[in-house]
């Protein structure tokens, strides 16, 4: 006999209250110089999800992935208040190793950034830097690493071929495995198939589908539709304010704010 | 069509949200089977526990079909199908809509036997033959169905909306039946429209059967094939 109430009970996501919190954002401003580009962000991003950012351009979304490992530093005349607390340690403290957190919070750009070397050492890269130059190490880490971005059984060949010459999807993969090689606990992946065709768009998407059993991912994307289809969890931001935070199937079918219905269903602007 | 056609996208996870929503119908269709089953059993045997099951049993169905409803929402919403998904979608979504229907009228069928006990007490009477005899034929046509939604078999499900007809002939053949009845003596007016209402019911879930053979026909073949009669959608069968 089937088991009657087993197969009716909800089989919803989890709210947002249930999940483990990797990242919690607090009070977060920033300005360039004058300009306040982020206003007063609270979030908390929970781990081993995956965390979408959507909003029309110049909203802020970037800015905020951008916070998460610190990139904002590298621009001139940033200023930012509040916290970001990585695993409860605030990562703007000024005891924190930039170059530390950056290893637990890797980051990939919208374009495929390779190194001009071999697919061999543009993945064993972070290693290299960490001073590891064991050839078995790294032979068992290219590989790990290559697997885990769905790109070994494309390239274990040529491993040793330019990786320039691999197409743009791959390279993609290529950048998501380098990242993935040094083992961040978060990843911060920044509009990553938006330079891609539809058919490597969606190979991206299945690695990041895979990827979230191990990371934490956070992923600012211009297509809706695929923050629809990669997330756990969706923002929606606005003119630098988190307007909603929820989790994706809900804020897609049921929104709270009209701010967000109008720009999902197009009637923004 | 090839089944495994629902399980060949790059998105893996899309594979089994599109596979859970097809097992979830045809799990809720073997709930509704069995309810139909019980229910004429529970008219024809006077048994007013299985009646009381099967009552119960509605309740499972209609969360079902919330949930599976819930859960094509959230498909359309997210993945934006395309040809075959889009219409399987949406054929799932009728078909749900008519399972949740023949569930309410096998409900129906158990409410009317409580009543019909209730009037008669347990003397049983005979004319209850034509009743398990539409039944057997109604659950036949749902069975049908079923295995053509669950085998995306287009002649099955075209043959089984020919099967219609000969439902139609039953129940034409239980209202003379009954009319007579009726005729015969006023005191059995109350009794005969339990039974009437019955044999109606029957009648519809065969309908309802019919209306997910053409969900299955459209899902498969892309044809809107509804409101048409036997003849004319064999022709477009067989034409397209």
């Amino acid at each position: 006999m089937l088991d009657l109430d087993a197969l009716t009970q909800d089989k919803k996501p989890q709210g947002m209250a249930q999940e483990e919190v990797c990242i919690k954002v607090h009070n977060l401003n920033l300005f360039y110089g004058d300009q306040q580009a982020l206003y007063g962000i609270d979030m908390h991003i929970p781990r081993q999800k995956v965390t979408a950012y959507i909003g029309p351009s110049g909203c802020g979304k970037s800015t905020l992935l951008r916070c998460i490992n610190r990139m904002n530093d590298l621009v001139d005349n940033v200023r930012i208040d509040g916290t970001i607390l990585l695993d409860d340690e605030n990562i703007y403290a000024k005891s924190v190793n930039v170059a530390a957190l950056r290893r637990r919070v890797g980051m990939v750009f919208q374009k495929p950034n390779p190194f001009p070397k071999s697919i061999y050492e543009n993945v064993a890269y972070g290693l290299r830097i960490q001073g590891i130059n064991d050839r078995r190490t790294l032979d068992e880490t290219v590989e790990e690493a290559l697997r885990g971005a769905a790109l070994w059984d494309e390239v274990k060949d040529r491993l040793h071929d330019n990786a320039l010459g691999m197409s743009g999807g791959q390279q993609q993969r290529l950048v998501i495995a380098r990242a993935i090689a040094i083992e961040p606990e978060v990843l911060l992946l920044d509009e990553p198939a938006s330079a891609l065709d539809p058919i490597s768009t969606l190979k991206i998407e299945e690695l990041i589908n895979e990827l979230k059993e191990k990371y934490t991912i956070v992923i600012v994307t211009h297509n809706m539709q695929q923050a629809a289809r990669v997330s756990d969890y969706t923002a929606f931001m606005y003119m630098g304010k988190l307007i909603e935070f929820d989790n994706t199937s809900h804020l897609f079918t049921n929104p709270s704010k009209k701010q967000t219905e109008d720009y999902i269903t197009g009637r923004y602007g | 069509m090839d089944i495994n056609k629902i399980g060949h996208h790059i998105s893996s996870h899309y594979n089994v949200e599109l596979e859970d929503i097809r097992n979830s119908v045809l799990k809720m269709g073997g709930i509704v089977e069995r309810q139909i089953e019980l229910a004429a059993l529970s008219f024809t045997s006077y048994d007013m526990e299985i009646a009381e099951q099967v009552i119960q049993q509605d309740d499972f169905v209609n969360r079902l079909e919330k949930q599976i409803d819930q859960a094509c929402t959230e498909i359309l919403a997210k993945r934006q199908p395309a040809a075959f998904d889009l219409r399987l979608l949406l054929s799932v979504i009728r078909t749900i809509n008519d399972l949740e229907r023949i569930g309410d009228e096998a409900t129906k069928i158990a409410e009317m036997a409580i009543h019909l006990s209730d009037t008669e007490g347990k003397t049983r009477n005979e004319e209850y033959y034509e009743i398990q005899h539409l039944a057997e034929l109604v659950m036949k046509m749902l069975r049908g169905a079923l295995d053509a939604f669950a085998r995306l078999n287009v002649e099955s499900a075209v043959s089984i909306t020919g099967q219609d007809a000969m439902v139609d002939r039953e129940y034409g053949s239980i209202i003379r039946q009954m009319v007579a009845r009726m005729m015969e003596d006023p005191r059995n007016v109350r009794r005969t429209l339990d039974v009437l209402w019955t044999a109606r019911a029957l009648e519809r879930i065969g309908d309802h059967a019919c209306n997910i053979c053409e969900h299955v026909i459209y899902m498969v073949k892309g044809e809107d094939v509804r409101h048409m009669s036997h003849e004319e959608l064999e022709r477009k069968i067989q034409g397209s």
